[in-house]
């Protein structure tokens, strides 16, 4: 437990952690003052790697920029195109054939699987167990091949056309999906028998790092990290978009505020993604995946609109005013990692230097995609 | 004190469920490839750099139509064109591709509508010089015909 510490000014001594630690996956750093091994103070550092996404979107044109959201976040970039997309067609009125709906919400989950089992590795391996990395890896690995079969990339997939999809599945898809779904399952057993009963890595994050709700509303933190504070916010059921109406999952939420419970959120997630890909199989509709009537040249009218996804990092908001171009007057990316970061600062303090390393693997941060 | 020595106990037990685990997996196939000794083979819809598609005498398809160029998001296409003598149509004269600005979005691709570019399979492609990523893809579909 985070005890008091005794502020004493003239003892304490700065460390850097980054701006290439291997635990924070990316370029970020923190300026930690340190008394001993508790953490007086803590300020994160970002920027290193500042692309300037929202200025290219200003000066690129609608198709021109599609590429660009898969390069925010590299593990689960389809759910930021899935906005991008959803945006620019309730802008220009587009209307989107039902089967490519149904495509882009089984592919956003098969890549939430994707992104989770990356974190729940790097996150293990954050605390010193390096085996279930290669076991995530592996199912990934399934995942990845299924989507470069279909997108023809493994990672910056840029699948979606406004008004569709860059190309239909075949049956070779839909037969590996469905063997996928059986096998994760089993492999989900093997990790909560092989991490989550684990008593080194229960002791190390039971009741560390609590996050009250207020804080978490503070700060306007989302996915895991809002839920595992038990605030029960979930994009795809509190502003459904795209077919998310049409299938039945469950948001979970655990109420113990700790790192344990943000890991036990993203573990069940998985298991709630499993179940919308095995609906959205079963669902599947026939027909065309790009609309008949689609315009030549994407022109929003002038207007302020916005659309708001649920992607594997939380709540993603895209803004855009429309000043009736063929580009963007302004577009703005609301990133989640971003908000859930900044936590960081002000929750670590007191706490011991390999608890607040263990909190931060529990914020699944993705730094390219807090630069931008 | 019973708490004391539960915790023990189920603590030790957790260990060695956890050992048993990466014990049966120790016995299980290898799935990864020893790489470069052992290579896979792209799949179908593989998205490697853009190549020139030819025609039944060996030209390129291309018509010099200029959408390539124009949807490409970060500007990595230069190609030019002249009509022959006596000709109707444009014939193309240059391609260049300068793929340190390429993403691989394959926005090229899908704006031609006479299909004369298509996605290659290499991904081979690591070099030490800026020069050897400014692509010549008419030099190429030469040399490909020789």
């Amino acid at each position: 437990m985070n005890s008091p510490i005794l502020l004493q000014p003239d003892e304490t001594f700065i460390l850097n952690v980054g701006p290439q630690h291997p635990a924070t996956h990316g370029v970020l750093r923190v300026k930690m003052e340190m008394n001993g091994e508790y953490i007086v103070n803590a300020e994160t550092v970002i920027g290193y790697i500042h692309r300037m996404h929202e200025k290219m979107g200003e000066l690129k044109t609608y198709p021109q920029f599609l590429m660009n959201l898969s390069r925010m976040d590299y593990l689960g970039a389809l759910g930021y195109s899935h906005g991008h997309v959803l945006l620019v067609e309730k802008a220009s009125g587009i209307v989107v054939p039902e089967r490519a709906e149904y495509i882009r919400a089984i592919m956003v989950e098969l890549n939430r699987i994707a992104s989770h089992l990356f974190w729940f590795g790097a996150f293990v391996m954050d605390l010193g167990g390096f085996s279930p990395l290669m076991y995530a890896l592996q199912d990934r690995e399934h995942i990845l091949d299924m989507l470069e079969a279909v997108t023809g990339s493994r990672l910056t997939y840029c699948y979606f056309r406004f008004g569709g999809l860059y190309n239909d599945v075949d049956d070779d898809f839909i037969t590996a999906a469905r063997q996928f779904i059986p096998r994760m399952r089993k492999s989900m057993k093997k990790y909560h028998k092989l991490v989550t009963g684990n008593i080194i890595f229960r002791k190390r994050l039971e009741g560390i790092a609590p996050l009250s709700k207020e804080m978490c509303r503070k700060y306007g933190a989302s996915s895991a990290v809002a839920r595992g504070s038990g605030i029960n916010f979930d994009v795809r059921k509190n502003e459904p978009y795209s077919v998310y109406p049409e299938f039945d999952f469950d948001v979970p939420v655990y109420h113990e505020c700790d790192s344990l419970a943000r890991y036990m959120v993203r573990m069940d997630e998985i298991e709630q993604s499993l179940r919308i890909v095995e609906q959205g199989l079963d669902k599947l509709p026939g027909g065309p995946i790009m609309p008949d009537k689609k315009p030549k040249l994407i022109k929003p009218p002038v207007g302020d609109y916005y659309q708001a996804v649920e992607t594997a990092r939380g709540s993603f908001g895209i803004r855009l005013v429309s000043d009736g171009g063929k580009n963007p007057y302004r577009l703005k990316l609301r990133s989640p990692t971003y908000s859930n970061m900044h936590l960081f600062d002000e929750a670590c303090r007191g706490m011991m230097i390999m608890d607040a390393l263990a909190f931060m693997g529990s914020l699944d941060l993705v730094i390219p995609e807090i630069d931008r | 004190m019973v708490a004391y020595f539960t915790e023990i106990f189920t603590g030790l037990m957790s260990l060695f469920i956890g050992m048993g685990i990466t014990f049966k997996e120790f016995f299980k196939p290898t799935v990864t490839v020893s790489y470069p000794y052992e290579t896979l083979t792209m799949s179908a819809r593989y998205r490697g750099h853009i190549e020139l598609v030819e025609n039944e005498e060996g030209n390129s398809q291309c018509v010099v139509c200029g959408l390539c160029e124009k949807a490409c998001p970060s500007d990595c296409i230069t190609l030019a064109g002249e009509k022959p003598e006596g000709g109707k149509k444009k014939v193309l004269t240059k391609y260049m591709l300068d793929f340190t600005k390429c993403s691989l979005c394959g926005s090229c691709v899908e704006s031609c509508s006479f299909g004369a570019i298509t996605f290659s399979k290499e991904y081979n492609l690591a070099s030490t010089k800026k020069e050897d990523f400014y692509f010549d893809l008419l030099k190429r579909l030469e040399e490909r015909n020789t």
